[in-house]
Protein backbone atom coordinates (compact mmCIF):
# COMPACT_ATOMS: atom_id res chain seq x y z
CA UNK A 1 0.00 0.00 0.00
CA UNK A 2 3.06 2.09 0.51
CA UNK A 3 4.33 1.73 -2.74
CA UNK A 4 0.91 2.39 -4.25
CA UNK A 5 0.76 5.99 -2.37
CA UNK A 6 4.16 6.48 -2.77
CA UNK A 7 3.85 6.42 -6.49
CA UNK A 8 1.57 9.27 -6.39
CA UNK A 9 2.63 11.35 -3.54
CA UNK A 10 6.29 12.24 -2.85
CA UNK A 11 7.04 11.22 0.81
CA UNK A 12 10.26 12.43 1.99
CA UNK A 13 11.75 10.65 5.77
CA UNK A 14 9.70 12.86 7.92
CA UNK A 15 6.38 11.89 6.45
CA UNK A 16 4.88 9.05 7.91
CA UNK A 17 1.64 7.77 6.09
CA UNK A 18 -1.23 6.21 8.45
CA UNK A 19 -4.75 4.72 7.46
CA UNK A 20 -8.04 6.90 8.85
CA UNK A 21 -10.23 3.86 8.66
CA UNK A 22 -12.24 2.31 7.33
CA UNK A 23 -13.45 1.45 10.79
CA UNK A 24 -13.07 4.31 12.39
CA UNK A 25 -16.20 5.89 14.29
CA UNK A 26 -15.93 9.35 13.01
CA UNK A 27 -16.01 8.26 9.28
CA UNK A 28 -19.66 7.56 9.87
CA UNK A 29 -19.20 4.30 7.68
CA UNK A 30 -16.49 2.78 5.88
CA UNK A 31 -14.56 5.28 4.52
CA UNK A 32 -10.70 5.00 4.45
CA UNK A 33 -8.79 8.22 4.38
CA UNK A 34 -4.58 7.25 3.67
CA UNK A 35 -3.21 10.55 5.65
CA UNK A 36 0.13 11.80 4.93
CA UNK A 37 1.00 13.22 7.83
CA UNK A 38 4.42 15.21 8.92
CA UNK A 39 4.39 15.32 12.94
CA UNK A 40 0.61 15.94 13.37
CA UNK A 41 -0.14 18.18 10.38
CA UNK A 42 -1.78 16.43 7.54
CA UNK A 43 0.13 16.97 4.46
CA UNK A 44 -2.08 14.90 1.99
CA UNK A 45 -4.98 12.85 1.63
CA UNK A 46 -6.77 10.18 -0.73
CA UNK A 47 -9.85 9.04 -0.05
CA UNK A 48 -10.36 5.48 -0.48
CA UNK A 49 -13.84 4.22 -1.36
CA UNK A 50 -15.79 1.15 -2.32
CA UNK A 51 -16.40 -0.27 1.04
CA UNK A 52 -19.93 -0.35 0.82
CA UNK A 53 -20.59 -0.79 -3.09
CA UNK A 54 -23.35 -2.78 -4.04
CA UNK A 55 -23.40 -2.53 -7.90
CA UNK A 56 -26.82 -0.05 -7.45
CA UNK A 57 -26.84 1.35 -10.61
CA UNK A 58 -26.14 -2.00 -12.57
CA UNK A 59 -29.00 -3.43 -10.21
CA UNK A 60 -31.03 -1.05 -11.51
CA UNK A 61 -30.94 -2.41 -14.89
CA UNK A 62 -32.43 -5.33 -14.22
CA UNK A 63 -35.64 -4.23 -12.22
CA UNK A 64 -38.58 -2.36 -13.40
CA UNK A 65 -39.24 1.75 -12.24
CA UNK A 66 -41.06 0.65 -9.57
CA UNK A 67 -38.56 -1.88 -8.30
CA UNK A 68 -35.73 1.00 -8.55
CA UNK A 69 -37.36 2.85 -5.79
CA UNK A 70 -36.78 0.62 -2.96
CA UNK A 71 -32.79 0.68 -3.77
CA UNK A 72 -33.09 4.56 -4.01
CA UNK A 73 -33.84 4.76 -0.29
CA UNK A 74 -30.48 2.49 0.24
CA UNK A 75 -28.05 5.33 -0.96
CA UNK A 76 -28.24 8.57 0.97
CA UNK A 77 -30.38 6.47 3.51
CA UNK A 78 -31.07 9.49 5.77
CA UNK A 79 -32.17 11.41 2.85
CA UNK A 80 -34.63 8.42 1.16
CA UNK A 81 -37.39 10.53 0.67
CA UNK A 82 -35.74 12.33 -1.41
CA UNK A 83 -33.65 9.84 -3.69
CA UNK A 84 -37.25 8.12 -3.75
CA UNK A 85 -38.61 11.23 -5.33
CA UNK A 86 -35.73 11.72 -7.72
CA UNK A 87 -36.24 9.01 -9.77
CA UNK A 88 -40.03 9.39 -9.92
CA UNK A 89 -39.82 12.85 -10.87
CA UNK A 90 -37.13 11.83 -13.54
CA UNK A 91 -39.58 8.91 -14.90
CA UNK A 92 -42.71 11.39 -14.35
CA UNK A 93 -41.00 13.79 -16.37
CA UNK A 94 -40.16 11.11 -19.05
CA UNK A 95 -43.53 9.73 -19.32
CA UNK A 96 -45.16 13.67 -19.17
CA UNK A 97 -47.49 13.12 -16.62
CA UNK A 98 -48.38 15.87 -14.30
CA UNK A 99 -49.20 14.45 -11.03
CA UNK A 100 -52.35 15.55 -8.75
CA UNK A 101 -51.68 18.69 -6.33
CA UNK A 102 -52.05 16.85 -3.07
CA UNK A 103 -48.75 14.27 -4.18
CA UNK A 104 -46.65 17.50 -4.69
CA UNK A 105 -47.46 18.91 -1.74
CA UNK A 106 -47.32 15.72 0.06
CA UNK A 107 -43.75 14.92 -1.68
CA UNK A 108 -42.73 18.65 -0.34
CA UNK A 109 -43.78 18.26 3.54
CA UNK A 110 -41.88 14.61 3.20
CA UNK A 111 -38.85 16.17 1.73
CA UNK A 112 -38.43 18.69 4.86
CA UNK A 113 -39.38 16.59 7.74
CA UNK A 114 -36.75 14.04 6.38
CA UNK A 115 -34.35 16.98 5.86
CA UNK A 116 -34.72 18.21 9.22
CA UNK A 117 -34.27 14.66 10.16
CA UNK A 118 -31.26 14.36 8.56
CA UNK A 119 -30.13 17.59 9.82
CA UNK A 120 -30.32 16.31 13.68
CA UNK A 121 -28.84 13.02 13.37
CA UNK A 122 -25.45 14.89 12.10
CA UNK A 123 -26.16 17.71 14.43
CA UNK A 124 -25.96 14.28 17.13
CA UNK A 125 -23.48 12.77 15.22
CA UNK A 126 -21.10 16.12 14.93
CA UNK A 127 -21.52 16.83 18.27
CA UNK A 128 -19.82 13.77 19.28
CA UNK A 129 -17.33 14.02 16.73
CA UNK A 130 -16.32 16.92 18.45
CA UNK A 131 -16.51 15.19 22.09
CA UNK A 132 -20.14 16.20 23.25
CA UNK A 133 -21.83 12.71 23.95
CA UNK A 134 -24.74 14.71 25.28
CA UNK A 135 -25.83 15.55 21.55
CA UNK A 136 -26.08 12.60 20.56
CA UNK A 137 -29.18 12.14 22.90
CA UNK A 138 -30.72 15.29 22.49
CA UNK A 139 -30.59 15.05 18.52
CA UNK A 140 -32.15 11.32 18.33
CA UNK A 141 -34.78 12.21 21.01
CA UNK A 142 -36.25 15.08 18.36
CA UNK A 143 -35.37 12.98 15.38
CA UNK A 144 -37.71 10.18 16.67
CA UNK A 145 -40.61 12.14 16.92
CA UNK A 146 -40.33 12.44 13.16
CA UNK A 147 -40.22 8.98 12.80
CA UNK A 148 -43.31 8.44 14.04
CA UNK A 149 -44.72 10.66 11.63
CA UNK A 150 -42.74 8.56 9.06
CA UNK A 151 -44.01 5.03 10.92
CA UNK A 152 -47.32 6.25 10.64
CA UNK A 153 -47.60 7.23 7.38
CA UNK A 154 -45.08 5.50 4.96
CA UNK A 155 -45.44 2.63 6.97
CA UNK A 156 -41.07 2.74 7.32
CA UNK A 157 -39.02 4.88 9.90
CA UNK A 158 -35.92 5.12 7.56
CA UNK A 159 -36.27 3.95 4.54
CA UNK A 160 -39.48 5.14 3.51
CA UNK A 161 -40.28 3.56 -0.18
CA UNK A 162 -43.20 5.69 0.03
CA UNK A 163 -43.13 7.18 -3.37
CA UNK A 164 -44.25 5.42 -6.56
CA UNK A 165 -44.07 6.90 -10.24
CA UNK A 166 -46.99 9.13 -10.35
CA UNK A 167 -47.88 9.21 -7.38
CA UNK A 168 -47.65 7.87 -3.35
CA UNK A 169 -48.00 4.46 -2.31
CA UNK A 170 -50.91 5.33 -0.49
CA UNK A 171 -52.99 8.22 0.86
CA UNK A 172 -51.66 10.25 4.29
CA UNK A 173 -52.56 8.86 7.52
CA UNK A 174 -55.42 11.39 9.35
CA UNK A 175 -52.96 11.97 11.78
CA UNK A 176 -50.37 13.13 9.60
CA UNK A 177 -51.29 16.56 9.41
CA UNK A 178 -51.69 17.17 13.40
CA UNK A 179 -48.68 15.48 14.43
CA UNK A 180 -46.42 17.90 11.98
CA UNK A 181 -47.98 20.89 14.06
CA UNK A 182 -47.35 19.04 17.15
CA UNK A 183 -43.84 18.57 16.29
CA UNK A 184 -43.12 21.99 14.49
CA UNK A 185 -44.53 23.39 18.17
CA UNK A 186 -42.32 20.91 19.80
CA UNK A 187 -39.09 21.72 17.77
CA UNK A 188 -39.23 25.31 17.86
CA UNK A 189 -38.53 24.38 21.44
CA UNK A 190 -36.19 22.76 21.76
CA UNK A 191 -33.73 24.07 18.79
CA UNK A 192 -32.59 26.64 21.02
CA UNK A 193 -31.58 24.17 23.11
CA UNK A 194 -29.23 22.53 20.09
CA UNK A 195 -27.47 26.26 19.99
CA UNK A 196 -26.89 26.65 23.74
CA UNK A 197 -25.72 23.12 24.16
CA UNK A 198 -23.73 23.22 21.10
CA UNK A 199 -23.70 26.00 18.66
CA UNK A 200 -22.50 28.63 21.39
CA UNK A 201 -20.04 25.99 23.27
CA UNK A 202 -16.36 27.43 23.61
CA UNK A 203 -15.01 24.54 22.68
CA UNK A 204 -16.60 24.04 19.61
CA UNK A 205 -16.45 27.16 18.42
CA UNK A 206 -12.75 26.88 18.62
CA UNK A 207 -12.57 23.83 17.16
CA UNK A 208 -14.13 24.83 14.02
CA UNK A 209 -13.83 28.55 13.29
CA UNK A 210 -11.27 29.07 10.39
CA UNK A 211 -10.36 25.11 10.29
CA UNK A 212 -11.12 23.79 6.46
CA UNK A 213 -11.60 26.58 4.41
CA UNK A 214 -13.33 25.86 0.82
CA UNK A 215 -13.10 28.84 -1.06
CA UNK A 216 -16.06 29.87 -3.63
CA UNK A 217 -13.84 29.66 -6.67
CA UNK A 218 -12.60 25.93 -5.06
CA UNK A 219 -16.57 24.92 -4.21
CA UNK A 220 -17.60 25.92 -7.64
CA UNK A 221 -15.32 23.85 -10.18
CA UNK A 222 -15.24 20.72 -7.68
CA UNK A 223 -18.83 20.78 -7.79
CA UNK A 224 -19.53 21.19 -4.24
CA UNK A 225 -23.55 21.35 -3.21
CA UNK A 226 -25.82 21.34 -0.58
CA UNK A 227 -25.27 23.20 2.52
CA UNK A 228 -22.06 22.83 2.39
CA UNK A 229 -20.65 24.34 -0.76
CA UNK A 230 -23.74 27.28 0.45
CA UNK A 231 -22.05 28.37 3.14
CA UNK A 232 -18.57 29.23 0.54
CA UNK A 233 -21.12 31.36 -0.52
CA UNK A 234 -22.20 28.99 -3.57
CA UNK A 235 -25.81 29.64 -4.68
CA UNK A 236 -27.06 26.03 -5.61
CA UNK A 237 -30.14 25.36 -3.55
CA UNK A 238 -32.36 23.52 -6.66
CA UNK A 239 -35.28 23.96 -4.29
CA UNK A 240 -34.63 27.76 -5.56
CA UNK A 241 -33.26 27.69 -8.68
CA UNK A 242 -35.25 24.94 -10.19
CA UNK A 243 -37.80 24.44 -8.44
CA UNK A 244 -39.64 20.94 -8.08
CA UNK A 245 -42.66 20.02 -6.07
CA UNK A 246 -44.22 22.52 -4.55
CA UNK A 247 -41.05 24.39 -3.67
CA UNK A 248 -42.41 27.29 -6.13
CA UNK A 249 -45.34 27.76 -4.18
CA UNK A 250 -43.57 28.42 -0.46
CA UNK A 251 -41.15 31.42 0.57
CA UNK A 252 -38.17 30.39 1.83
CA UNK A 253 -34.51 31.57 2.42
CA UNK A 254 -31.65 30.20 0.68
CA UNK A 255 -28.92 30.10 3.59
CA UNK A 256 -25.54 31.48 2.24
CA UNK A 257 -22.48 32.52 3.96
CA UNK A 258 -19.11 33.00 2.72
CA UNK A 259 -16.80 32.00 5.04
CA UNK A 260 -16.47 28.74 4.14
CA UNK A 261 -15.26 27.29 7.29
CA UNK A 262 -16.03 24.39 9.50
CA UNK A 263 -18.29 26.59 11.67
CA UNK A 264 -20.05 28.26 8.62
CA UNK A 265 -20.94 24.84 7.11
CA UNK A 266 -22.74 24.01 10.91
CA UNK A 267 -24.22 27.17 11.53
CA UNK A 268 -25.55 26.59 7.34
CA UNK A 269 -27.24 23.29 8.31
CA UNK A 270 -28.75 24.56 11.96
CA UNK A 271 -30.58 27.72 9.75
CA UNK A 272 -31.47 24.91 7.32
CA UNK A 273 -33.58 23.72 9.87
CA UNK A 274 -35.33 26.45 10.62
CA UNK A 275 -35.98 27.04 7.27
CA UNK A 276 -37.62 23.69 6.74
CA UNK A 277 -40.04 24.42 9.55
CA UNK A 278 -40.84 27.36 7.66
CA UNK A 279 -41.60 25.89 4.89
CA UNK A 280 -43.54 22.98 6.73
CA UNK A 281 -45.77 25.37 8.70
CA UNK A 282 -46.67 26.98 4.62
CA UNK A 283 -48.05 23.51 3.45
CA UNK A 284 -49.10 21.78 6.29
CA UNK A 285 -52.63 23.18 6.18
CA UNK A 286 -53.13 23.34 2.50
CA UNK A 287 -52.32 20.27 1.03
CA UNK A 288 -55.17 19.96 -1.36
CA UNK A 289 -57.71 16.83 -1.69
CA UNK A 290 -57.49 14.74 -4.31
CA UNK A 291 -55.92 11.48 -5.50
CA UNK A 292 -52.87 10.25 -4.35
CA UNK A 293 -52.17 9.06 -7.48
CA UNK A 294 -52.06 9.54 -11.04
CA UNK A 295 -53.34 7.22 -13.55
CA UNK A 296 -50.62 4.37 -14.45
CA UNK A 297 -50.36 1.77 -16.57
CA UNK A 298 -49.22 -1.44 -14.53
CA UNK A 299 -46.45 -1.89 -16.49
CA UNK A 300 -44.35 1.45 -17.01
CA UNK A 301 -42.16 1.74 -19.89
CA UNK A 302 -40.29 4.36 -21.07
CA UNK A 303 -39.80 6.24 -24.21
CA UNK A 304 -36.87 5.89 -25.77
CA UNK A 305 -34.53 8.43 -25.02
CA UNK A 306 -32.52 9.96 -22.64
CA UNK A 307 -33.64 12.04 -19.08
CA UNK A 308 -32.39 13.80 -16.63
CA UNK A 309 -33.89 15.06 -13.08
CA UNK A 310 -31.98 16.79 -10.18
CA UNK A 311 -33.51 17.51 -6.48
CA UNK A 312 -32.24 18.97 -3.48
CA UNK A 313 -30.98 15.89 -0.82
CA UNK A 314 -30.31 17.25 2.56
CA UNK A 315 -26.38 16.68 1.49
CA UNK A 316 -26.78 18.56 -1.89
CA UNK A 317 -28.16 17.96 -5.64
CA UNK A 318 -29.12 14.38 -6.20
CA UNK A 319 -29.18 14.21 -9.99
CA UNK A 320 -30.83 10.90 -11.75
CA UNK A 321 -29.77 10.05 -15.34
CA UNK A 322 -32.40 7.45 -17.17
CA UNK A 323 -31.25 6.21 -20.57
CA UNK A 324 -34.08 4.49 -22.14
CA UNK A 325 -34.54 2.32 -25.02
CA UNK A 326 -38.13 1.77 -24.74
CA UNK A 327 -38.37 -1.50 -21.88
CA UNK A 328 -39.81 -1.54 -18.66
CA UNK A 329 -36.21 -1.61 -17.20
CA UNK A 330 -33.90 1.11 -17.77
CA UNK A 331 -30.95 0.81 -19.84
CA UNK A 332 -28.87 3.00 -17.83
CA UNK A 333 -29.42 4.74 -14.99
CA UNK A 334 -27.28 7.08 -13.27
CA UNK A 335 -27.28 9.04 -10.07
CA UNK A 336 -25.14 11.95 -9.31
CA UNK A 337 -24.33 11.67 -5.58
CA UNK A 338 -23.77 14.75 -3.75
CA UNK A 339 -21.67 12.83 -1.18
CA UNK A 340 -19.17 11.89 -4.01
CA UNK A 341 -18.31 15.29 -5.36
CA UNK A 342 -17.86 17.11 -1.82
CA UNK A 343 -15.89 14.01 -0.65
CA UNK A 344 -13.23 15.62 -3.94
CA UNK A 345 -12.50 18.70 -1.65
CA UNK A 346 -11.38 16.64 1.42
CA UNK A 347 -7.94 17.01 0.45
CA UNK A 348 -7.96 20.58 -0.40
CA UNK A 349 -10.08 21.54 3.18
CA UNK A 350 -7.75 19.18 5.16
CA UNK A 351 -4.38 20.32 4.09
CA UNK A 352 -1.98 22.21 6.39
CA UNK A 353 -4.38 21.20 9.27
CA UNK A 354 -3.90 18.37 12.35
CA UNK A 355 -5.48 15.24 12.11
CA UNK A 356 -7.84 16.37 14.67
CA UNK A 357 -8.97 19.08 12.45
CA UNK A 358 -9.99 16.36 9.80
CA UNK A 359 -12.47 14.96 11.63
CA UNK A 360 -14.05 18.17 12.24
CA UNK A 361 -14.20 19.17 8.87
CA UNK A 362 -15.50 15.63 7.53
CA UNK A 363 -17.83 15.71 10.46
CA UNK A 364 -19.00 19.08 8.57
CA UNK A 365 -19.17 17.82 5.02
CA UNK A 366 -22.03 15.03 6.63
CA UNK A 367 -20.94 12.30 4.64
CA UNK A 368 -23.30 9.32 4.09
CA UNK A 369 -20.52 6.36 2.93
CA UNK A 370 -23.36 4.32 0.95
CA UNK A 371 -24.13 7.46 -1.16
CA UNK A 372 -20.74 7.53 -2.19
CA UNK A 373 -20.25 3.95 -3.14
CA UNK A 374 -23.67 3.17 -4.11
CA UNK B 1 -1.98 44.23 29.57
CA UNK B 2 -3.95 44.43 26.57
CA UNK B 3 -3.23 40.33 25.82
CA UNK B 4 -4.01 39.27 29.77
CA UNK B 5 -7.45 41.11 29.60
CA UNK B 6 -8.12 38.94 26.69
CA UNK B 7 -6.87 35.80 28.40
CA UNK B 8 -9.12 36.85 31.30
CA UNK B 9 -12.31 37.66 29.36
CA UNK B 10 -11.79 34.43 26.88
CA UNK B 11 -11.53 32.20 29.99
CA UNK B 12 -14.96 33.93 31.71
CA UNK B 13 -16.67 33.26 28.23
CA UNK B 14 -15.73 29.92 27.90
CA UNK B 15 -16.57 29.06 31.41
CA UNK B 16 -19.87 30.73 30.79
CA UNK B 17 -20.51 28.97 27.31
CA UNK B 18 -20.17 25.62 29.25
CA UNK B 19 -22.40 26.30 31.68
CA UNK B 20 -24.84 27.54 29.28
CA UNK B 21 -25.24 24.04 28.24
CA UNK B 22 -24.58 22.53 31.77
CA UNK B 23 -27.92 24.67 32.14
CA UNK B 24 -29.81 22.59 29.98
CA UNK B 25 -28.25 19.20 31.11
CA UNK B 26 -29.25 20.25 34.18
CA UNK B 27 -32.49 20.98 33.87
CA UNK B 28 -32.64 17.25 32.20
CA UNK B 29 -31.15 16.01 34.96
CA UNK B 30 -33.58 17.04 37.92
CA UNK B 31 -36.70 16.59 36.05
CA UNK B 32 -37.27 12.73 34.97
CA UNK B 33 -40.42 13.27 33.66
CA UNK B 34 -38.62 14.89 30.39
CA UNK B 35 -37.12 11.16 29.78
CA UNK B 36 -38.04 9.58 27.07
CA UNK B 37 -36.59 6.36 27.02
CA UNK B 38 -38.47 3.05 26.63
CA UNK B 39 -37.51 -0.08 28.48
CA UNK B 40 -36.72 -2.65 25.63
CA UNK B 41 -37.38 -5.48 26.47
CA UNK B 42 -39.51 -4.70 29.59
CA UNK B 43 -42.11 -2.71 28.39
CA UNK B 44 -42.55 -4.29 24.95
CA UNK B 45 -46.32 -5.71 25.11
CA UNK B 46 -47.31 -3.63 27.91
CA UNK B 47 -46.27 -5.22 30.84
CA UNK B 48 -43.54 -4.80 33.82
CA UNK B 49 -44.08 -1.39 36.30
CA UNK B 50 -44.60 1.37 33.46
CA UNK B 51 -47.10 -0.32 31.31
CA UNK B 52 -48.22 3.14 30.31
CA UNK B 53 -45.33 3.13 28.18
CA UNK B 54 -45.53 0.16 26.13
CA UNK B 55 -44.15 -0.32 22.38
CA UNK B 56 -46.94 0.11 19.82
CA UNK B 57 -46.18 0.12 16.34
CA UNK B 58 -48.06 1.87 14.28
CA UNK B 59 -50.99 0.09 11.71
CA UNK B 60 -49.27 0.69 8.56
CA UNK B 61 -45.61 -0.04 10.26
CA UNK B 62 -43.96 -2.99 7.62
CA UNK B 63 -43.19 -5.78 9.79
CA UNK B 64 -43.38 -8.85 7.64
CA UNK B 65 -45.51 -10.06 5.27
CA UNK B 66 -48.77 -12.27 5.89
CA UNK B 67 -51.42 -13.71 4.98
CA UNK B 68 -54.48 -13.07 6.96
CA UNK B 69 -57.11 -16.27 7.40
CA UNK B 70 -60.45 -15.97 8.26
CA UNK B 71 -62.09 -18.07 11.07
CA UNK B 72 -62.89 -21.02 8.21
CA UNK B 73 -59.55 -21.55 7.69
CA UNK B 74 -59.55 -19.60 4.54
CA UNK B 75 -57.46 -17.10 2.64
CA UNK B 76 -57.61 -14.69 -0.44
CA UNK B 77 -54.80 -16.01 -2.23
CA UNK B 78 -55.72 -17.09 -5.76
CA UNK B 79 -51.84 -17.21 -6.88
CA UNK B 80 -52.18 -15.69 -9.88
CA UNK B 81 -48.36 -14.95 -9.12
CA UNK B 82 -48.54 -11.09 -9.62
CA UNK B 83 -46.83 -10.46 -6.05
CA UNK B 84 -44.11 -12.91 -6.93
CA UNK B 85 -43.50 -11.16 -10.57
CA UNK B 86 -43.23 -7.94 -8.42
CA UNK B 87 -41.03 -8.48 -5.65
CA UNK B 88 -37.41 -7.40 -6.56
CA UNK B 89 -35.30 -9.29 -4.79
CA UNK B 90 -37.24 -12.89 -5.22
CA UNK B 91 -38.61 -12.95 -2.06
CA UNK B 92 -41.59 -14.60 -2.62
CA UNK B 93 -41.78 -18.09 -4.49
CA UNK B 94 -45.56 -19.22 -5.37
CA UNK B 95 -46.35 -23.17 -5.65
CA UNK B 96 -49.58 -24.02 -7.32
CA UNK B 97 -51.39 -26.81 -8.65
CA UNK B 98 -54.50 -26.98 -10.58
CA UNK B 99 -57.08 -28.07 -8.82
CA UNK B 100 -60.64 -29.09 -10.30
CA UNK B 101 -63.48 -26.97 -9.20
CA UNK B 102 -67.34 -28.02 -7.74
CA UNK B 103 -68.26 -26.77 -11.46
CA UNK B 104 -65.87 -29.05 -13.10
CA UNK B 105 -63.53 -26.46 -14.74
CA UNK B 106 -59.97 -26.67 -13.98
CA UNK B 107 -58.70 -24.32 -11.27
CA UNK B 108 -55.41 -22.85 -10.16
CA UNK B 109 -54.70 -23.23 -6.52
CA UNK B 110 -52.27 -22.04 -4.41
CA UNK B 111 -50.11 -24.85 -2.39
CA UNK B 112 -47.52 -23.03 -0.70
CA UNK B 113 -46.81 -19.41 -0.76
CA UNK B 114 -43.30 -18.98 -0.21
CA UNK B 115 -42.15 -16.33 1.63
CA UNK B 116 -38.52 -15.80 2.24
CA UNK B 117 -38.18 -13.46 5.13
CA UNK B 118 -33.79 -12.64 5.13
CA UNK B 119 -34.14 -11.75 1.54
CA UNK B 120 -37.06 -9.05 1.92
CA UNK B 121 -36.63 -5.35 1.73
CA UNK B 122 -40.10 -4.12 3.00
CA UNK B 123 -40.98 -2.21 -0.37
CA UNK B 124 -44.48 -3.07 -0.07
CA UNK B 125 -44.70 -3.49 -4.03
CA UNK B 126 -46.44 -7.06 -2.85
CA UNK B 127 -49.06 -6.60 -0.50
CA UNK B 128 -49.88 -2.77 -3.13
CA UNK B 129 -50.10 -4.70 -6.45
CA UNK B 130 -51.86 -7.92 -5.24
CA UNK B 131 -55.48 -8.27 -7.21
CA UNK B 132 -57.03 -9.67 -4.01
CA UNK B 133 -56.18 -8.00 -1.19
CA UNK B 134 -54.37 -11.32 0.27
CA UNK B 135 -51.40 -9.88 1.77
CA UNK B 136 -50.86 -7.21 4.33
CA UNK B 137 -48.10 -6.14 6.73
CA UNK B 138 -48.15 -7.57 10.45
CA UNK B 139 -46.65 -5.12 12.94
CA UNK B 140 -44.19 -8.05 14.44
CA UNK B 141 -40.59 -6.40 14.12
CA UNK B 142 -38.24 -9.09 16.33
CA UNK B 143 -37.27 -11.04 13.70
CA UNK B 144 -34.17 -12.31 15.29
CA UNK B 145 -33.63 -16.35 15.20
CA UNK B 146 -31.41 -18.40 15.74
CA UNK B 147 -31.63 -20.77 12.58
CA UNK B 148 -32.11 -18.84 9.41
CA UNK B 149 -34.03 -21.87 7.80
CA UNK B 150 -36.49 -20.31 9.95
CA UNK B 151 -36.88 -17.47 7.82
CA UNK B 152 -38.32 -19.42 4.93
CA UNK B 153 -42.28 -18.77 5.99
CA UNK B 154 -45.06 -20.41 4.37
CA UNK B 155 -47.92 -17.95 3.94
CA UNK B 156 -51.02 -19.83 3.39
CA UNK B 157 -51.81 -21.91 6.46
CA UNK B 158 -52.10 -25.92 6.05
CA UNK B 159 -55.36 -27.10 5.16
CA UNK B 160 -56.55 -23.66 4.20
CA UNK B 161 -58.51 -22.92 1.01
CA UNK B 162 -59.57 -19.96 -1.21
CA UNK B 163 -62.61 -17.73 0.50
CA UNK B 164 -65.64 -18.26 -1.77
CA UNK B 165 -66.29 -15.09 -4.14
CA UNK B 166 -62.36 -14.39 -4.65
CA UNK B 167 -61.58 -14.67 -8.22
Amino acid sequence: MTEEISSVVEVDDQEYIINFGPQHPSTHGVLRFVVNLRGEVVKNLQPHIGYIHRGIEKMCEKLTYQQIIHLTDRMDYLSAHMNNEAVCLCVEKALDIEVPERVKYVRTILDELNRIASHQLWWCSFGMDMGGQTCYFYGLRDREKILDIFEETCGGRLLLSYNTPGGLMWDIHPNFQQRIKDFIKYFRKKLPEYDKILTGNVILQERTKGIGHLSLEDAISYGVTGPTARASGFSCDVRKNYPYSAYDKVDFKEILYTEGDTFHRYLARMEEMRESMKILEQLVDNIPAGDFTAKMKPVVKLPEGEYFQRVETSRGELGVYIISKGDKFPYRIKFRSPNFCNLATMNLMASGFKIADLIAISGSMDLVIPDIDR
Amino acid sequence: MKSIIEYISGIYRGLRSLLIGMSVTGKYFFSPRAIVTQQYPENRHGHGKRSKKQLVMFDRFKGEVVMPHDANNQHKCTGCGICEINCPNGTIEIISVSKVGEDGKKKRAIEKHIYRLGMCSFCALCVKTCPSKALEFSQEFEHAVFDRTKLVKVLNKPGSSLMKGVE
